[in-house]
């Protein structure tokens, strides 16, 4: 009974732990004092005032979600065909390939940061709508994969060949029985590409210029170089965005359990 | 509905098949059968999974191909669906050569062992996607989908969606899907093998019932004999990938042309002989030790008889038979079990292995151990070359 007990004090620890620094920024927003220090002084909307009013935090928003939501299109795309490519193939090594497309998941960040930063110099990529969403397509798309593969397990092939003989060419065929049954997936790998693209700091440190700046990369220059307050305030609304998408996300992968129960 | 080749197609057909050096009478087969493979064959790397198999099958006739699995009526099948490419053979259904024709464009129709029913759309929308490719207008639709439906006596599940199904209303929607845009082939693999055995002779009576108002040719994959027996018009039998015998299930029953197909269909007392001599078209054999007589005779050393059960009675020891018309056998009862129309006895035969003996009235010779008489009528024998193969049992 106390061996439960304390087990139980220290998972309620452990949530703490892992939720505190994600909560105390909630508090550090209303701060009235224009200072990082905790705990803050009084109440004040200014920094959310400062952030709504100041265009160039209102330009990264805006270049943040004009990223994400390309990357999202792109990586989404992109990420079923691989998906059911990997899905109809046999051949030896298909295991290889399988793991290759996942490789941005392991490979450290920095290191591919490092060279696409070298690639995208030599092709005038660097602080480009393109180049930014190339890099965060790169690490967007495993996730896509991921997803799209585990509904597609789920859906008979079959149905497919029940398709065909129903007079259903393979494009139509896709678009009436495969794109639907692999929707809650195909959701899913969408929302979390989004998710990925809006919170992706270190790639977009290396391509980032003067010019075009997504919201992280913006965030992490005024503390670094101004320490400006509104940093929190901003902290909170991409908080927000990210736990809104992938509540959306876990919504989607849950309807997608129910169907195939 | 029916799009028929037109005369100038049939033309180019024909051209191809005289290219191939084929002669007209064979080029008439191919035109007039619903179905026709000419020396087919798939490959899987060296392995021949069909091999060179021949087969007319005529247009409005239920086909059944019967064999165990791997014996290659599925790929056989798969490859008149469109799913499979032949590696060798003409392939054509209604005259048409379809080798390098895709599934969708074959106008067949099929029934999969698991319905394969869209689970995201409804009965009645599961019925109209074969009519949405086929550009039918709505309102026609309607009509067809309640025909289908009624034809499959489900007329009051179109609202429902698959899952809200048992197995057997699945099994009958896919086949009002499969049929409800007429198609001139239906193809139907092992459609009822998930079922339960009550529902599945219902359905069989089911299929059988539309397969006489559609009129269509129908191809049938089953390992079930008896299924195959109450269902076709004809049957091939499979094995190793060739097709051993072809005819209705009574000619493969009474006739089997071969010791496998003999001991598929049915059950079978098997006799192993060699040949003693053949006198006016009857041979005699020597089953351990005893002269057996059988009608027909065969070129091969080693030589078996078949006999159906229900053509042997078992006589009290002591009555052998001097009758020429007449064989007899001293058996071992082995065991006997009544089955209310008749009696069914195991009996052990001279060289060790089991015969089967179905009896309507018992003589009384039934009890384990006891030594008896097995009788038949020389004519009720058949005479095959014993390919040493084992009963292959799937019931």
């Amino acid at each position: 009974m106390t061996l439960k007990r304390a087990l139980g004090a220290l998972a309620v620890l452990i949530v703490l732990w892992l939720l505190l620094p994600t909560l105390v920024i909630i508090p550090m927003s209303f701060n009235s004092a224009a200072s990082f220090n905790f705990p803050p002084k009084g109440f004040s909307l200014q920094w959310y005032e400062n952030f709504f009013t100041d265009p160039s935090w209102l330009r990264a928003l805006g270049s943040s979600l004009q990223v994400a939501l390309v990357t999202m299109v792109v990586a989404t795309s992109l990420g079923i065909m691989a998906a059911i490519g990997l899905s109809k193939v046999k051949f030896r090594g298909k295991a290889l390939l399988e793991s290759y497309f996942l490789t941005p998941l392991i490979v450290p960040g920095i290191v591919i940061a490092i060279g696409l930063y070298s690639l995208f110099l030599r092709f005038n990529l660097l602080g480009t709508l393109p180049g930014f969403v190339l890099a965060h397509t790169v690490v967007a798309l495993p996730l896509v994969i991921i997803n799209v593969t585990a509904s597609l397990q789920g859906v008979d092939p079959r149905l497919e060949q029940a398709s065909a003989t129903l007079g259903a060419g393979r494009l139509r065929t896709f678009f009436s029985i495969t794109l639907p049954l692999i929707m809650p997936g195909v959701t899913a790998g969408a929302l979390f590409a989004f998710v990925t693209s809006f919170d992706e700091i270190i790639l977009s440190l290396f391509i980032q210029s003067p010019q075009l700046q997504t919201l992280p990369v913006k965030i992490y220059n005024s503390v670094t170089q101004a320490s400006d307050p509104t940093v929190a305030a901003v902290a909170v609304i991409a908080m927000l965005t990210s736990v809104l998408v992938m509540l959306t996300a876990q919504f989607a992968t849950r309807k997608r359990k129910r169907v195939s129960a | 509905m029916r799009p028929e080749t037109s005369p100038s197609a049939l033309d180019q057909n024909e051209r191809e098949l005289r290219q191939l050096h084929l002669n007209t009478e064979i080029i008439s087969v191919i035109n007039d059968a619903g179905i026709s493979l000419r020396d087919v064959t798939k490959r899987y790397g060296k392995k021949a999974v069909v091999d060179a198999i021949n087969l007319v099958i005529e247009p409005g006739e239920f086909m059944t191909f019967l064999g165990p699995s791997g014996s290659g009526k599925t790929t056989t099948l798969n490859m008149i669906a469109g799913f499979v490419s032949a590696t060798e053979g003409l392939l054509h259904i209604y005259g048409k050569p379809v080798a390098k024709l895709p599934a969708h464009k074959r106008d067949i129709g099929m029934v999969f062992q698991n319905y394969a029913l869209f689970p995201h759309k409804t009965v009645a929308e599961n019925i109209a996607y074969p009519l949405d490719r086929r550009k039918i207008a709505k309102a026609e639709q309607k009509t067809m989908i309640a025909g289908a439906l009624d034809m499959v006596r489900m007329g009051e599940f179109g609202d429902r969606y698959p899952a809200e199904l048992s197995g057997g209303q699945q099994q009958r929607v896919a086949l009002a899907r499969a049929l409800v845009y007429k198609p001139r082939v239906l193809l139907m693999d092992e459609p009822l093998g998930a079922l339960d055995k009550k529902l599945r002779e219902w359905l069989q009576k089911e299929i059988k019932r539309i397969h006489r108002e559609v009129g269509s040719t129908f191809v049938y994959v089953t390992h079930d004999q008896e299924e195959a027996l109450s269902l076709s018009d004809r049957i091939a039998v499979f094995n190793n990938g060739r097709i051993e015998q072809v005819g209705s299930p009574a000619e493969l029953y009474q006739r089997p042309e071969t010791l496998f197909v003999g001991r598929f269909l049915g059950e079978s007392t098997v006799l192993s002989g060699s040949l003693v001599n053949t006198v006016g078209g009857t041979s005699t054999l020597d089953v351990s030790g005893h002269a057996i007589r059988v009608p027909g005779e065969k070129n091969s050393t080693s030589l078996a008889i078949l006999i159906r059960p229900e053509n042997i009675t078992l006589c009290a020891e002591g009555t052998e038979s001097e009758s020429s018309d007449v064989n007899t056998l001293p058996v071992t009862v082995l065991d006997a079990n009544y089955l209310g129309s008749a009696w069914r006895c195991e009996v052990q035969l001279p060289d060790g292995s089991t015969g089967t003996v179905r009896e309507a009235h018992s003589a009384g010779v039934r009890e384990p151990g006891t030594r008896a008489v097995m009788r038949w009528n020389v004519d009720s024998g058949v005479l095959l070359e014993d390919t040493g193969e084992e009963g292959v049992s799937l019931t």
